[in-house]
């Protein structure tokens, strides 16, 4: 199907055949149940990690990367949704829960109620880019502006300082997180209690390249992705987050200095502060493991 | 020996009634199944909710009706684009191209058949798109029309085979009568020969009418998938959502037992009934040939 997912799928395929080594290779007695906390001490150990589908690649990555560096460690990696992994860490089926969210306030207290302590780790980052024609003259938008412009407000690229065009708007499809993100923090501008939604004559695209195909032919066109997802035949607009503020471009340094308003972080959640393998691999995460998550179209943490 | 044929024969017919009657079976079963998947929409969206003009899963917002207006729209205007189209085409093989002509179009245009939908999507949105864009002027090239333009392609050999099947079963005598009235080539052909074959071609208008309202890779990469209502007339000329493209779209990340996901099964029971009359009206031309004898 779209690209974006059918590399998700095997991705996943990955996952499951990362399983599958788990099983004819590292077959013990303690499989399938996952690792609990008191198999830390022992030599050859699994590693659960579940969550996020945007975090899906990067986390296999990382994953092979670590066991590729130690070999007596095995580490296997689904996808299935932010809520999906943080659920299977309060029952204690995973030991590290992937989510491109923060934990919400019910999930930590059923964690606690389980007789676990969430801890947090921010792993990543991930901006999203307001991209546009190469031809349009417009460099940047403010957060109210890109509010007006989903929900149909304005319409006409003129109203911008553009040409006298229409404004096509372009999106992600309602089940990606991205989309999620885009609706709650950019059209709703993070109020909780607004009701905004898309305007019905945004079109959905079924993948990234969908976006960047209509972007790379269309002056009209304005869309938004994940950073890694923007290829250079397209224009990023800057994006300033009150008509006081400057236009900043998204990248790895305006991301981390905290100037780019449309990011996110990435978590990764254990149940209880991690000890042994588990603690070991998310201080590679955050260490050396940074070093692979340019490639894959993220902002590392330093 | 004679005992031997018979029970052979008796175990063969049973065999083929078998698979015969179990591919009405598998139907029956796909709409059970389709039925059970779909059914608790009725207690977890309120009517006036699924049949809303705002499709909005995320937020609890499940109107159909855009989408509903949306297939509707490029499937009649596909089905307008194709039929003179296809008529002709079907004309020209059947009454005016030589034998050896004939010989070469027939295989061709069922080779038509075989591109799959997403090369052809693909073309529509790398060429396609841009094409109806720059010359109507329209703001996106990704249209409900740009869609019908793939799927009247598409559905265009479905049409032209049966079409041309009609045209044959017309029998020689009606065009010696026609000619040997005085009547020209053309005269003969409009006047006489596409009329009686008048009900073979309204099977192919529906069978391509089904062909194209089921399509979905094609239309999920080019019409756009906006789900705005179509209210003016140029709709058209402006993106759209089908049934086919939201049910592609959002099945495969919804969760599973969730109210999204019992409504794209009930989309797929609204889906399946549209397809099931345009397949019915188009039964009674069919069974009036079988009737004739294929001469009419």
């Amino acid at each position: 199907m779209s690209k974006h997912r059918l590399e998700g799928c095997t991705l996943r395929g990955l996952g499951v055949l990362l399983l599958l080594a788990n099983v004819l290779l590292g077959c013990r007695a303690n499989f399938p149940a996952p690792s609990s906390l008191a198999t830390d001490s022992q030599k050859s150990q699994t590693i659960e990690n579940k969550g996020s589908d945007t975090m899906v690649n990067l986390a296999l990555a990382w994953a092979e990367a670590y066991m590729k560096l130690h070999p007596d460690v095995r580490l296997s990696v689904t996808g299935g949704g932010s809520g999906t992994g943080i659920a299977a860490m309060i029952n204690g089926t995973v030991d590290i829960a992937n989510a491109s969210r923060e934990m919400k306030p019910e999930e930590i207290d059923a964690a606690k109620k389980n007789g676990h302590a969430p801890t947090e780790f921010i792993v990543a980052r991930d901006a999203i880019a307001v991209v546009a024609h190469p031809s349009n003259p417009v460099n940047g938008l403010t957060l109210q502006q890109l509010s007006d412009i989903y929900t149909g407000k304005i319409t006409n690229w003129r109203e911008l300082g553009g040409a006298d065009r229409p404004i096509v708007l372009l999106s992600r499809e309602s089940n990606s997180g991205t989309y999620v993100y885009f609706l709650e923090n950019v059209i709703r501008l993070g109020d909780s209690q607004s009701q905004l939604l898309f305007s019905p004559e945004t079109l959905l695209m079924p993948s990234s390249e969908g976006i960047s195909t209509e972007i790379r032919q269309n002056p009209n066109a304005i869309g938004y992705d994940g950073l890694g997802y923007v290829t250079p035949d397209q224009k990023m607009l800057g994006v300033a987050r009150d008509s006081h503020s400057e236009f900043v471009l998204p990248s790895v340094d305006t991301v981390n200095a905290g100037t780019y308003p449309i990011a996110r972080p990435l978590y990764m959640y254990t149940a209880r502060e991690p000890t042994g393998q588990v603690k070991a691999y998310l201080d590679w995460v955050m260490g050396e493991g940074q070093a692979l998550i340019p490639e894959l179209g993220f902002v590392p943490l330093h | 020996m004679s005992q031997r044929t018979h029970w052979s024969e008796f175990f063969i017919s049973a065999v083929i009634r078998v698979i015969g009657f179990s591919t009405i079976g598998f139907v029956g079963l796909i709409f059970f199944f389709l039925l059970q998947q779909g059914a608790p929409v009725l207690g977890e969206v309120p009517l006036n909710n699924f049949f809303g003009a705002q499709w909005y899963p995320t937020y609890n917002l499940y109107g159909i009706l855009p989408l509903l207006l949306g297939s509707m729209m490029v499937t009649l205007a596909a089905i307008v684009l194709a039929l003179p189209l296809g008529v002709a085409t079907a004309v020209f093989v059947r009454e005016i191209a030589p034998g050896w002509a004939r010989e070469i179009l027939k295989p061709l245009i069922e080779v038509l058949a075989g591109i799959p939908s997403v090369v052809l999507g693909f073309f529509g949105m790398t060429l396609l798109a841009p094409f109806v864009r720059e010359t109507l002027h329209v703001p996106t090239g990704l249209t409900a029309f740009t869609g019908a333009l793939l799927l009247a392609y598409m559905a265009l050999p479905t049409i032209v085979s049966v079409a041309e099947d009609a045209l044959d079963a017309v029998p020689k005598s009606y065009r010696d009568a026609a000619l040997a009235m005085g009547a020209t080539q053309w005269q003969t052909i409009w006047r006489v020969v596409v009329p009686a074959a008048r009900s073979g071609i309204l099977t192919a208008i529906m069978l391509g009418m089904g062909r194209a309202i089921g399509e979905t890779m094609a239309v999920l990469m080019v019409t756009g998938n906006a789900a705005r209502m179509p209210t003016t007339l140029n709709s058209l000329f402006l993106p759209a959502r089908t049934m086919t493209a939201t049910i592609a779209a959002e099945m495969g990340e919804v969760a599973q037992g969730s109210t999204h996901y019992h409504v794209l099964f009930a989309i797929g029971i609204l889906l399946f009934v549209l397809t099931f009359f345009i397949n019915l009206a188009a039964a009674p031309a069919i069974f009036e040939k079988r009737r004739r004898g294929g001469l009419r």
